[in-house]
């Protein structure tokens, strides 16, 4: 088990270090950039500007500094676009309030998702059974922005019942909307998973075997029945959490909340490449870590898999 | 003995006719397997609608997509409902465009994007799949971790930050689509060509002399079809909803031309001044093409992958 997270992380390092390096060129391959104006500015000026923000050293050395500064003081340098703000100051304002209601919907959509799929798998052919099923269908074209503007049709427009948009620190009726528009979809698709996957589970021949002896339904579930079933599960995860991330980029602008999307999506339209690729990195980043303890949990839960 | 009956004359004549009866091919299996299937026929005959409704639709269309109908700008609410009378069978949006003629153009980019996104990710997916499997060894692993850094980063982040970088227009849309799209299908197919390059008819074909491509071309390839036209007929809807997504954000597609995400997202910001219909037609579309593909999808796995079920 040991070496094998080992060498996870071995393989996981370099890729974020690679993906520093890949976002710090292409930044550097892209027309234009945030100083370019339709009225182009003194060259004197814009040597200033260049020299304020490193662009006039050679292109090693600007990697070298950016490489470093992220790595050794997490600094993702200032933004092109605000001069009193950097890069860290946008990720440390959003950041938290985007992963609220990202870790909210993830559990949401993991616990009721799997609840609702082994309930379906147990009461097979009941309406239960076919409610999940077409959550499951649903989930394919329900996705959150889809949803999103569903949710504010609803309980805003019509009913009245929860604000618009906004954070407002967070409170529960703010982040209602947010959650069920990021979960539905990915809680359809671990509901089906989970469906399937306990159904083929209950008709092995190991849970043959314990009816056989005896055992109480329960204990069936609980102890021989659940951990085969998740297996399948857990390996979504991974991928949830990363469609969690991007959907945090239409909920954050959808919705109001001030999240990170927000800047995300604002900087990609003022071709602010600091804080485009600053919020890029954190989120593979993100991926990456997220990636390997899903693989993590898959060994330990499946003790015969090794890559 | 028996004579001369018609009946003897028959008889001789079945027992003596040699023409062999035509098997049936996998192929042939899957597609009655397929034609059995009700929910994916049926999804097959809405989409086809759909199809014709994009191709034939413009003809009956009163106003173009880019005209602008003045009397209904400036009170779309009271004017621009769906009628017949005024020509906008679909309502008109807020800038007084007929919405039935917009929703046309969205609706063909988006099957384009769904066909071009997967009909890329196929032939680059396929192709790179193929050749880091069947060759292997340090080959297959440099380019199999290439697939691993890429498949580590969000494929949505990418695709804006590659549209951003090399500007918005139709053929960067797609070229990021493609970019994006071919990574899991590169898995699959390698792990497909791993199982089948140990295979005995791959090792006598080698034996007999064949050389690699045509191993490759005419017995690799075969064999991966039926995997391939699975997923990519899954990457469709896939395609269709991130292209939406970026489009709803405001970085994917942008005026003139329109995506089926572009108006669900210009319904979706004026949907509190009443006119629902900008919301509701698109989404119809939009949701009646992810659904319909979803089960097409899954008809062609049950059909080409009996195995699995």
């Amino acid at each position: 088990m040991l070496s094998y997270v080992i060498r996870r992380l071995l393989i996981a390092v370099p890729t974020i270090m690679l993906l520093v390096i890949a976002a710090f060129f292409m930044m550097h391959v892209a027309p234009g950039g945030p100083f370019t104006s339709e009225r182009p500015l003194p060259p004197e000026v814009l040597a200033n500007i260049e020299a304020r923000y490193g662009l006039d050293q050679p292109l090693w050395k600007q990697l070298w500094d950016y490489f470093t500064n992220i790595f050794l003081h997490f600094d993702f340098g200032p933004s092109f676009r605000y001069k009193d703000r950097d890069v860290n100051d946008i990720i440390a304002q959003g950041f938290p309030i985007s992963l609220t209601y990202g870790s909210l919907a993830f559990l949401a959509a993991s616990l009721v998702g799997i609840t609702l799929g082994i309930a379906a798998a147990i009461r097979h052919n009941t309406w239960l059974d076919y409610f999940a099923v077409s959550l499951g269908i649903a989930a394919q074209a329900l996705p959150n922005f889809i949803m999103g503007p569903i949710l504010i049709l609803t309980f805003t427009l019509w009913l009245g019942w929860l604000p618009g948009g906004g954070w407002n620190g967070g409170q529960w009726p703010y982040l209602i909307m947010p959650v069920i528009a990021l979960s539905t979809s990915y809680m359809g698709n671990i509901a089906r998973i989970t469906r399937s996957s306990m159904l083929e589970v209950m008709n092995s021949n190991f849970i043959r075997t314990a009816r056989a002896k005896g055992l109480p339904e329960r204990a069936i579930i609980w102890r021989h029945a659940m951990k085969p079933t998740l297996l399948p599960v857990v390996s979504y995860l991974g991928p949830v959490f990363v469609y969690v991330l991007t959907g945090s980029v239409f909920v954050d602008i959808y919705f109001s909340t001030g999240g990170l999307g927000q800047s995300y999506v604002s900087s990609a339209l003022t071709r602010d490449y600091a804080v485009l690729l600053g919020i890029t990195i954190l989120y593979g980043a993100l991926t990456v870590v997220v990636n390997l303890l899903t693989d993590l949990a898959y060994a330990w839960f499946d003790p015969k898999i090794r890559y | 003995m028996f004579g001369k009956s018609k009946k003897a004359e028959a008889l001789a004549a079945d027992i003596t006719d040699f023409t062999a009866v035509r098997g049936r091919s996998l192929w042939n299996d899957a597609l009655r397997r397929f034609l059995r299937n009700k929910a994916a026929m049926a999804s097959v005959f809405v989409l086809g609608l759909i199809v014709l409704f994009v191709l034939f639709g413009p003809l009956f269309a009163v106003w173009s997509n880019e005209e602008i109908d003045w009397v209904v700008m400036g009170d779309v609410l009271a004017l621009g409902a769906p009628s017949l009378e005024s020509g906008h069978y679909f309502g008109a949006d807020d800038l007084g465009r007929d919405l039935y003629s917009r929703t046309i153009q969205a609706t063909r980019t988006s099957l384009l994007v769904g066909l071009i996104g997967a009909g890329m990710a196929l032939i680059v997916g396929t192709a790179w799949g193929v050749i880091a499997g069947y060759f292997g060894g340090k080959l297959d692993s440099v380019m199999m971790r290439f697939v691993d850094i890429l498949l580590a980063i969000p494929l949505t982040l990418i695709l804006i930050l590659i549209l951003v970088i090399a500007g918005r227009s139709f053929v960067t849309l797609f070229i990021a689509l493609g970019a994006v799209s071919w990574l899991t299908m590169s898995r699959i197919v390698r792990g497909q060509t791993l199982a089948l390059k140990t295979r005995e008819f791959i090792e006598a074909a080698r034996a007999g002399g064949v050389s690699e491509t045509a191993i490759i071309f005419r017995h690799v390839l075969p064999n991966l079809m039926g995997v391939v036209i699975v997923y990519a007929s899954l990457l469709v809807p896939e395609m269709i909803l991130a292209e939406s997504f970026i489009s709803f954000l405001g970085l994917g597609i942008s005026e003139p031309n329109t995506s089926l995400g572009r108006l669900i997202a210009e319904g979706a910001g004026t949907m509190a001044y009443g006119t629902l219909w900008q919301l509701l037609y698109p989404l119809f579309f939009y949701v009646t093409i992810i659904i319909t593909m979803f089960f097409i999808g899954d008809g062609l796995r049950d059909a080409l992958d009996p195995k699995d079920h």
